[in-house]
């Protein structure tokens, strides 16, 4: 299958020169990138499947220049493609070739903490686990962390509303930010919260979160940051089949707990994870329960005991409590070790990001299993049993023909089996172009219409971001949403896909 | 005086998009209404007519172990949570009751107008808001198309995050027919400490330091003397929830991070503490006083200069407390035909915020803006965004803003 984008303008291209030109005016020498070369480096994120060529990559390092760029693009009519660090599963900082790449990695600066309020103002180009370094030593930490915290930023975060382990009880991306910068696709900069909670009017903050880039550019972020737990200590529990796994952690919910983190594993993870970097998982069970827990002494040691009953009732044959913090790291180290060590069974994997009400956990896996052995490939699974967002790991090999497609396909077969169960197809990916054809799975016509609506009100002339997250893109003068002469239409020869 | 609007009796989703296309081709305007206990809160500007959700009702999904909830827009908050109850779960964000402060009795509300106006309560800080707990919800827009957004599971990036864009918009881009919400396991136990006699600045202090240790507090408030029957001093108050072993724990460790031996303390117990912390969540000192009443989000360290400019320049000032750590102020002030909003305003835009006119009469609401006004090109943004749902400004026309 291949991804159909929108097709790159000749009137643009061929206008090339005079836009680089342009941009020459408005930027330092260094921070436009013009060569073909160095403009390889940009040409895909970390959903590497597909690529394309940025025409031209601009890297700004004050908000006024991102206004001028943005300012000059309308006028112009080019298009806008932004990006972080380009850790995206999901293709949403993929280029366009007729598009101008807007990297926003030399927005790096941390310009507040201010630990009175209990916030940090950041610069969009900070690296996630960069800011939990600069307030650790105050005890203090930022909740949010994907497993990419090393390398991506607070702005893809925000635009992709990452998760990471701890989601459950700390929340998602948009339940740690409090105020953004935008600048709009016509130069304007607003300012959303800021130090304050909730909105004067729309909670346009929230939307802002998760938008994958479509609907302005992020300049800077105020974010929340928390007391680290007094406390942390974890479980390793195996259990001898999925759906006593799946069982123990229903029952860890329905006892009122809910812990800092819990993961689960599957048998074809947990065996490849002792092949990579042995750290005492089980070899003789099903599946691998992480569960841990924080907060004060008394109540975790108490909570562990809990916990470490409700797993032994649930049929856990290995029930392993972490008495000292190197034991928990370790109990970690496995998870954490996860898809590097998966990749060691074939050379590529694609990673899908589908969330299931957790009680259809053992049908899933199962119904995954069958489609794996029609599409002749192996699957692993890791999966944030928590909140029930599931990590299914498609292994393949590039070289071998045909393998990328099938990968794809069983992918795809996979999203659908988790919308049928009532799930969704992204937890904490973005849809991106990934996913993008998939979303009339989920949504009927009417709702991506009134999506697009809210998108042309941001960017009624459609140039941030083409050709992601909506499998149909429609002129906003179809909705009725601005008065469009003949000579401006945009895309007059956009493919319907 | 005009006749007040006639009200429309609306079965389901399919109905709803018929009135409000019938609405759209007709020029006329229309209002929501479920309970009609928030027909005070907003801007005051009758519709053509009102559209009743008050049959949409019951709870259509109720997974414990799943901790999710959905329910048609009309059903009763008070059945949804002793359903929850009966499970020992709670929806954490606390939703208040606007009963006292429109001087009604009983807790008539429904969970779509708690959404649609993103109610929270003093676990703010720790839980969120109704906007935090919203997961997903079917709605009729303004222009009379059903649609959807979100959906049942915990942890969901398919889309725009509507979700957020329904709460708290007050009825105007979309009328909710269902709406799915996370619930939370209901603490064993509740405790509060109130730390006694401290001057104001000193109180917020504390209740900022508070906010900054690792014992989870899931209530930080602030009173003044006489806003609590009975309590003649300043009290900084935090509430600890969680298991019993824990709560006295947590207890005992936030005393001695944060008070010194010669504080005078109170501890309130279980129903006290409830009672307590009721009475913050639903604004009762300052619903008590028969002044306009307004609601102030600010940056906590910036509570007290806020309310010292309000009665520095000379508003009179009738009662006041803080919730969220100083982050939320509830002022009383005596009334007056321009509800004193430009004082207001003035001191909360001197540091950032919000202040929102809470009650005041109709005539007031109808000329004051409730809603804090915004920079011209976040007005212009908003009001874009309202016309991607609602073209024609058929439904609140006005509750929100003037100019939609």
């Amino acid at each position: 299958m291949t991804l159909i984008m929108p097709t790159p303008e000749n009137a643009i291209l061929a206008r090339r020169d005079e836009i680089v030109g342009r941009l020459r005016a408005l930027l330092p020498s260094q921070s436009l990138i013009v060569d073909e070369t160095a403009r390889r480096a940009y040409e895909c994120d970390a959903f590497t499947m597909y690529r394309a060529l940025p025409m031209i990559v601009a890297l700004p390092e004050t908000v006024g220049q991102v206004q001028a760029i943005l300012r000059l693009a309308a006028e112009m009519n080019v298009k806008i493609v932004p990006r972080g660090a380009g850790t995206s599963l999901s293709g949403g900082a993929m280029p366009l070739e007729d598009g101008l790449l807007l990297g926003m990695a030399k927005f790096n600066r941390i310009l507040e903490i201010d630990y009175d309020n209990r916030c940090a103002r950041v610069q969009p180009g900070v690296q996630n686990l960069a800011i939990s370094r600069a307030v650790e030593a105050r005890g203090f930490y930022y909740a949010p962390d994907p497993s990419s915290q090393i390398a991506c930023t607070i702005g893809g975060n925000v635009a992709e509303n990452a998760g990471g382990v701890h989601c459950l009880k700390y929340g998602l991306t948009t339940n740690n930010i409090l105020g953004l910068e935008v600048v709009l696709m016509g130069g304007e900069a607003i300012r959303l919260g800021g130090k304050h909670l909730d909105s004067e009017a729309y909670d346009l903050l929230g939307l802002m979160t998760g938008s994958e880039g479509l609907l302005g550019v992020v300049t800077e972020v105020t974010v929340r940051i928390l007391q680290k737990p007094a406390v942390a200590r974890c479980l390793l529990l195996g259990f001898p089949s999925v759906e006593a796994g799946a069982r123990c952690v229903g029952a860890v919910i329905a006892n009122g707990i809910i812990p800092g983190g819990m993961e689960m594993m599957d048998k074809k993870t947990i065996h490849a994870v002792e092949r990579f970097q042995p750290c005492g998982y089980p070899l003789d069970v099903e599946s691998v329960v992480i569960v841990e827990l924080d907060g004060t002494g008394e109540e975790v040691d108490h909570l562990v005991g809990v916990v470490e009953k409700i797993a032994r009732d649930a049929g856990a044959t290995t029930a392993r409590a972490s008495s000292t913090e190197s034991e928990r790291l370790q109990f970690w180290a496995g998870r954490k070790n996860a898809f590097p060590a998966v990749n060691r069974i074939k050379p590529d994997y694609l990673c899908m990001d589908g969330t299931i009400p957790r009680g259809r956990l053992p049908e899933v896996l199962a119904g995954m299993d069958a489609l794996a052995a029609k599409y002749d490939l192996g699957v692993a699974n890791v999966f944030h049993a928590g909140d029930g967002n599931l990590h299914p790991l498609i292994l393949y090999d590039s070289a071998k023909e045909g393998d990328t497609e099938r990968a794809e396909q069983l992918g795809f077969d996979i999203l659908r089996l988790c919308v049928s169960v009532g799930g969704v197809l992204t937890g904490e990916h973005g849809v991106g172009v990934e996913k993008r054809d998939l979303m009339g799975e989920m949504f009927s016509e009417t709702d991506l219409d009134q999506q697009q609506r809210v998108k042309c009100a941001f960017d009624p002339q459609g140039r941030l971001n083409p050709g992601k997250v909506f499998p149909i893109l429609h002129r906003c003068a179809e909705f009725g949403m601005m008065h469009v002469s003949a000579e401006k239409i945009q895309f007059p020869d956009l493919p319907r896909f | 005086m005009n006749p007040p609007a006639p009200i429309i009796e609306i079965h389901d989703a399919s109905d709803l998009a018929e009135a409000l296309s019938v609405a759209n081709a007709r020029g006329e305007t229309c209002g929501i209404t479920g309970a009609g206990s928030k027909k005070r809160l907003g801007r005051h500007a009758p519709a053509s007519k009102m559209l009743s959700i008050q049959s949409f009702t019951g709870v259509t999904l109720y997974e414990p172990e799943e901790l999710v909830l959905s329910a048609r827009a009309g059903t009763p908050l008070r059945e949804i949570e002793r359903l929850l109850e009966s499970h020992r779960q709670q929806l954490a964000f606390e939703p208040m009751n606007f009963g006292p402060i429109y001087g009604e009795t009983g807790h008539a509300a429904t969970l779509g107008g708690t959404i649609a106006v993103n109610a929270s309560g003093p676990r703010r800080i720790k839980a969120g808001a109704a906007r935090d707990h919203l997961l997903g919800f079917h709605a009729v827009t303004g222009r009379g198309d059903i649609v959807k957004s979100g959906g049942r599971v915990m942890k969901n990036v398919t889309g725009f995050d509507l979700s957020k864009l329904v709460c708290g918009s007050y009825g105007t881009l979309a009328a909710l027919t269902e709406v799915t919400v996370k619930v939370h396991p209901k603490p064993e136990t509740e405790q509060s400490i109130l730390v006694l006699g401290l001057d104001e600045a000193s109180s917020l202090a504390l209740l900022r330091r508070a906010t900054a240790t690792p014992f989870e507090v899931s209530g930080y408030a602030m009173t003044p003397p006489g806003v609590i029957p009975g309590l003649d001093v300043n009290a900084a108050a935090l509430r600890i929830e969680g298991p019993k072993i824990s709560v006295s724990a947590r207890r005992d460790q936030l005393l001695s991070a944060l008070v010194e031996p010669s504080n005078r303390i109170m501890n309130l117990q279980a129903e006290h503490s409830q009672k307590f912390w009721a009475a913050i969540r639903d604004a009762e000192p300052v619903a008590r006083q028969d002044g306009q009443i307004w609601r102030l989000s600010v940056a906590p360290s910036d509570a007290l200069t806020v309310v010292e400019a309000i009665r520095n320049c000379g508003a009179p000032l009738r009662a006041h407390y803080y919730d969220w750590a100083g982050g939320l102020i509830w002022l009383s002030l005596s009334p007056a035909p321009d509800a004193h909003a430009s004082l207001v305003r003035a001191a909360v835009d001197s540091v950032g915020g919000h202040a929102t006119l809470i009650r005041a009469d109709d005539a007031v609401r109808a000329h004051v803006e409730v809603f804090h006004p915004q920079p011209q090109a976040l007005a212009a943004l908003t009001k874009r965004v309202k016309v991607a749902f609602d073209p024609a400004h058929v439904l609140e026309r006005g509750r929100m803003r003037a100019e939609f």
